[in-house]
């Protein structure tokens, strides 16, 4: 184990702002972008867009 | 127009929405799967980088989502080329539904990369080669995507984004030998980072790990997305209807 504790690990060598930021706003866009494209399918299958 | 033709017409998206289906709940699993073991090696085995310290540890998401943002621009300009040729609406829209995914990789390309470049180059955006590049991947993504959205006739949309998708294709061996081709401030290709051995292979696992999970990622995100284009453009076909009598 590389890491002595927790705050050992979110400290990341004092780089935390910098490895944090990029994994939080990653992981953010990953979360956000299926759900929108379920979403968008969901709607696609539940109003029938025009009517005839 | 005879009945056997409108079936025809209608095969494709009809197949592709049950293949993919099908093929999602596997696809997020691996996706997911991989993630995890990528991130476990890369910030529990892989050692401190002796030279960046732990901020090294960005790569394992910066060079993946540099690649994606690469690799799904060549998809998209595929499928919209190949959309426009034979006249297949759902390589045109798989294109369409590449298009977010690759604006969203090239986006975190660039967060990430800015996230990295501060603590080792002292600033966050600097006018390189490769990083204007990458910049530049982003405006026709983002280009594509106005335009087709711009354009209210389907057709004539997946025909204007192809072109733009084709002419912007020579961006992308511009942003990948961009490090050769320039005295970049951006380091060259990451496989022959040096290292120790040992130190070097458990990172390169993290990295390659973390590279099909995005791999896994897109397919699921686009197949999601265009799942949702063909619904939307065959809403009056029999097969959509059928699904949406079952939501």
């Amino acid at each position: 184990m590389i890491w002595s504790s927790w705050s050992d690990f979110w400290h990341m060598g004092g780089y935390a702002l910098y490895v944090w930021g990029a994994y939080a706003v990653c992981l953010a866009a990953m979360l956000a972008e299926p759900w929108l494209a379920r979403r968008h399918r969901q709607r696609a299958l539940r109003v029938p867009t025009h009517t005839e | 127009m005879s009945q056997s033709i409108r079936w025809f017409t209608f095969a494709a998206p009809s197949r592709f929405y049950a293949l993919t289906a099908a093929l999602n709940p596997w696809l997020w699993a691996l996706a997911i799967g991989l993630a995890i073991a990528g991130l476990s090696i890369g910030f529990l085995v892989a050692p401190t980088d002796a030279t960046q310290g732990d901020s090294y540890r960005i790569i394992f998401i910066h060079v993946p989502a540099a690649w994606m943002s690469m690799v799904l621009y060549l998809a998209m300009a595929s499928w919209a080329a190949l959309g426009w040729m034979f006249n297949a609406r759902m390589a045109s829209m798989l294109a369409r539904a590449l298009a977010p995914t690759g604006a969203l990789f090239t986006f975190l390309a660039l967060w990430t990369g800015s996230f990295w470049g501060k603590p080792t180059w002292g600033t966050w955006w600097v006018w390189d080669a490769r990083l204007t590049s990458e910049l530049i991947l982003l405006f026709l993504y983002l280009g594509f995507i106005a335009l087709q959205s711009a354009i209210d006739d389907v057709v004539r949309g997946d025909k204007a984004g192809a072109v733009l998708a084709i002419v912007g294709a020579v961006n992308v061996p511009i942003i990948y030998f961009s490090v050769k081709w320039w005295n970049t401030l951006h380091q060259g290709a990451t496989i022959s980072m040096t290292a120790a051995p040992k130190m070097a292979q458990t990172m390169l696992l993290a990295m390659l790990l973390m590279t099909l999970a995005f791999w896994a990622y897109a397919f699921a995100i686009v197949f999601t997305r265009a799942q949702a284009l063909a619904l939307e453009r065959e809403r009056d076909a029999e097969w959509v209807r059928v699904l949406r009598a079952k939501a």
